[in-house]
């Protein structure tokens, strides 16, 4: 479909006049079949799609950032009834997005195909003969030499050999034809892009993908039952999956110290041990940004960090009945984190909730907030409830937050609520004689392990669009003719012509290459 | 030099080929405006060298249309060469403003100890960088001076919304742009924006110029637009400028993907900076298959790549600043 004079059938572009007699399905089909295929309908396809694939970018996308599509449909209820029945928060897998792209593939194969039949026609079929009036071509030059008519053409086939054209003599006339390339490379470029879409849908439906947050010193496997998330694609298999474990050791966040950016994160590094499987050899890994683990199909990601504050909680009699990291979700750039510590080994229940702040300031305004994203000066504010955490019942429950239905903030003994700023080893005391210590901090990573069988293909088809596209844009398609007649000065006039076959040539290259051949024949043997 | 100092010598540069291409630009359009408007040396085809073979050339020439040169008198070849200075000036001066903001921009990239293009800031002034460079690599082989004024005054206008609005200090990436993929895949994208910048200016100018041509040579009023090639001659350029950037454009959008699996786990996710790197290229292509399909050609084909260079601009103020994605490296705060 890219360019002009290589359009195949010119009655695509032309409407067939409306016949008053009504049309018999086949013919109906074969008209609906030309109108989908022309130029035209790909056209308004391709402006379509990109028209379509504007509200996506406008509208929070479930797929994109499930967050924020949830907080805008909090936030306007209304419309997100009207976007939810327009498939708007979920654009890209939408009905009417896959149609645009469906009609235009469908569009392009129609027209694509038969223009392969003509092109592998034209690759096989000599150059065409020789106009009758060269003279007429859009660049033509003559002149003289003292070769015979015969060794004039011989001269110009060889020379024209040499360029790499396809020569062939009719009738004493030489024809010849360069540059069949660009319609190889258009129609490598557009079925490439059929390529694509099938590994992109291969992708999609074999592969799957999972989130986890693993804190420092801790493990998980590949397994469904590891993952904080799943989305496997419809046809993944859950039975199969890569059998590897990987361990976080140590994870380190450098970043920037000083000046405007001050506080941006600059690097990331999580030292790893995995095994492929359970009897292969563990090794170790430096995960960061950019340098995914892949094992054995499936690639591991850093996604982000956080902390998780270690605490130990004591009944009145001071056995442990709680110890360990818990992670805490950072809210700004400065790591201000938010969290709840569940206890629901004492009776009654207790529940912590408050902020980390890995760089604590007490600010008269906002109250204590982080200044800084490293662990500078820790502290963690938190507050007690005491009651029933409602996990008993089995009903999953967020670990980030509390339900309080069933519970009471506890109060100091001065009656107020009691909150407390724990640094690192501080001990906070409830006053029915429970104790949580702020025992120490380790970091959290969270990591997304995916296995997509497309892209390699994918990538192979994209470099195949490149390269066929590159070909269809830069080679040039053109003939040139040559016929050689005796003069009655017993010299031989040769007449040398061009012509363009592509669009936008302005038959530059080609005129060069008249006056070269017309140049060599000139000379006298 | 610490890299304070290289940063101050940076910004220095900067503001010193602002001012260079400032003046070129008056050099520009001082040529257009004060020159024998009959000059359309641009339009003179090439095909008249087959003559030089002492052959009968015979052809035809679509491109040469309109007015054809009068007999000039003295007076408006005196004016004809001091226009023709100036422009040769205003080359001179982009050349030197070229030079100048080259060295902003390796500065640049010394004191912060890497490839200057991970804001707002340095996406901006390389983006600038490559209009012009597009802009003088095309004058080495085509008479296309009659553009300088459509070229450097986005140049201008472009360093100064970088130095005005998003000046970010020169500092270390972000972890996420730590890859051999950032300089792959941003210089690629730059590189089109600079020839579809080019582009954009012609289809412009031949937008312009085919409205012109429709009222009859004789009744038409003159203006410097005379002195701007043939609208077909324009659109042929134009053309040729957005094949040229299109597989580029391409490339950048693969290796884009490519990296956003490296980074992501995902090549293609509908970030919003992708979505609009995708529309760009559709109505990019759409504008290839418009010059090829009947009833589409010149106007409305020319329009669509206007259309096109409007997604660009878009993706690349708006996404960058205004949408929310992966891809907010803007650091303007």
């Amino acid at each position: 479909m890219v360019d002009q004079t290589l359009t195949s059938a010119p009655a695509r572009d032309v409407p067939p006049e409306p016949r008053p007699p009504a049309l018999k399905p086949l013919e109906l089909a074969r008209w609906a079949w030309r109108q989908l295929t022309s130029m035209r309908t790909a056209l308004v396809l391709l402006f379509l799609l990109a028209l379509a694939a504007v509200p996506g970018s406008l509208v929070p996308q479930r797929s994109v950032d499930a967050a924020r599509a949830a907080q805008f449909a909090a936030e306007n209820p209304t419309l997100a009834t009207w976007y939810d029945r327009l498939s708007l928060f979920s654009v890209y897998s939408s009905p009417w997005f896959a149609a645009t792209y469906l009609l235009l593939f469908v569009s392009l194969v129609g027209c694509v195909l038969p223009r392969s039949r003509a092109h592998l026609a034209a690759s096989l079929a000599r150059p065409p003969k020789a106009p009758r009036n060269l003279g007429r071509l859009p660049v033509h030059a003559t002149t003289t030499t003292n070769r015979t008519p015969e060794d004039a053409i011989a001269d110009a086939r060889s020379a024209l050999k040499a360029r790499r054209f396809r020569v062939d003599v009719v009738d004493g006339a030489l024809s010849a034809e360069k540059g069949y390339l660009r319609e190889t490379g258009n129609l490598v470029f557009h079925l490439s892009l059929v390529l694509l879409l099938v590994a992109v849908a291969l992708g999609h439906l074999l592969g799957y993908k999972a989130n986890v947050l693993v804190v420092e010193g801790s493990a998980f496997s590949n397994t469904v039952s590891a993952y904080d998330t799943w989305t496997p694609g419809p046809l993944a298999d859950e039975s199969s999956m890569a059998p590897f474990t990987v361990e976080l050791d140590d994870l380190k966040v450098r970043y920037q110290e000083s000046g405007q950016q001050r506080g941006a994160p600059r690097d990331f590094r999580a030292t790893v041990r995995y095994t492929a499987s359970p009897d292969a050899e563990e090794k170790s890994y430096v995960l960061r940004v950019n340098h995914p683990l892949k094992v054995d199909g499936v690639k591991v990601f850093l996604l982000g960090n956080g902390y998780a504050p270690v605490f130990t909680v004591r009944d009145k009699a001071g056995e442990v009945v709680s110890s360990g990291p818990v992670p805490f979700l950072p809210r700004d750039g400065n790591n201000t984190s938010t969290g709840v510590v569940k206890v629901p080994g004492t009776s009654p229940q207790l529940g912590f909730e408050g902020v980390f702040l890995p760089t604590a300031v007490l600010d008269p305004q906002a109250g204590p907030i982080s200044v800084y994203p490293d662990l500078r000066l820790p502290r963690a504010v938190l507050t007690a409830f005491t009651g029933d955490l409602g996990v008993d019942d089995g009903t999953p429950q967020s670990v980030y937050s509390l339900d309080k239905r069933g519970m009471t903030q506890v109060t100091g003994t001065n009656g107020r609520n009691l909150v407390q700023s724990l640094g690192p080893g501080a001990t906070m005391t409830l006053p029915s004689g429970e104790t949580l210590t702020f025992d120490g901090v380790r970091l959290w990573t969270s990591l997304q392990v995916s296995r997509d069988p497309g892209v390699t293909p994918a990538l192979g088809a994209a470099v195949l669009a490149l390269a066929g596209l590159m070909l269809s844009l830069f080679v040039r398609r053109r003939r040139v003719w040559v016929r050689a007649t005796a003069g009655d000065d017993g010299r031989t006039l040769v007449e040398v012509a061009g012509l363009a076959r592509t669009e936008a040539e302005g038959g530059e290259g080609l005129t060069d290459e008249v006056r070269e051949l017309t140049e060599e024949m000139s000379v006298d043997r | 030099m610490t890299g304070d100092a290289l940063a101050e010598l940076s910004n220095n540069l900067l503001y010193s080929a602002m001012v260079v291409y400032a003046v070129a630009m008056y050099c520009y359009t001082a040529e257009l405006a004060f020159g024998s408007p009959r000059r359309r040396k641009a339009v003179e085809p090439q095909v008249r060298e087959l003559a030089a073979v002492g052959t009968t050339p015979a052809y035809v020439d679509e491109s040469a249309s309109g007015v054809d040169a009068p007999e000039a008198d003295a007076s408006d070849e005196a004016r004809e060469a001091r226009a023709s200075r100036l422009g040769r000036v205003a080359v001179s001066l982009t050349v030197l403003a070229f030079a100048l903001h080259l060295g902003s921009i390796v500065a640049r990239g010394v004191s912060a100890g890497r490839p200057p293009w991970g804001n707002m800031f340095e996406f901006s002034v390389t983006g600038a960088l490559a209009v012009t460079g597009v802009f003088l690599l095309l004058l080495t082989r085509k008479d296309v001076r009659y553009l300088g004024t459509f070229v450097v005054l986005p140049v201008l206008l472009t360093l100064g919304l970088a130095v005005a609005v998003f000046y970010t200090e020169s500092a270390q990436l972000v972890p996420a742009l730590k890859s051999v993929w950032l300089v792959i895949h941003v210089t690629a994208a730059i590189i089109a924006s600079g020839i579809l910048t080019i582009g954009f200016a012609q289809s412009i100018c031949y937008l312009v110029q085919e409205k012109r041509e429709r009222v009859p040579a004789e009744s038409r009023q003159p203006s410097f637009m005379d002195r701007l090639p043939a609208a077909a001659v324009l659109d042929r350029s134009a053309y040729k400028m957005h094949a040229f950037a299109y597989p580029i454009w391409t490339f950048a959008v693969i290796a884009g993907a490519i990296w956003a699996e490296n980074a992501w786990g995902r090549y293609w996710g509908w970030d919003p900076k992708e979505t609009w790197a995708f529309i760009t290229w559709m109505v990019y292509t759409a504008y290839l298959h418009a010059r090829a399909t009947a009833g589409w050609k010149g106007r409305k084909a020319a329009y669509l790549a206007c259309l096109g260079y409007a997604t660009f601009l878009f993706n690349y103020l708006v996404v960058n600043i205004w949408l929310v994605g992966f891809h907010s490296y803007a650091g303007v705060g």
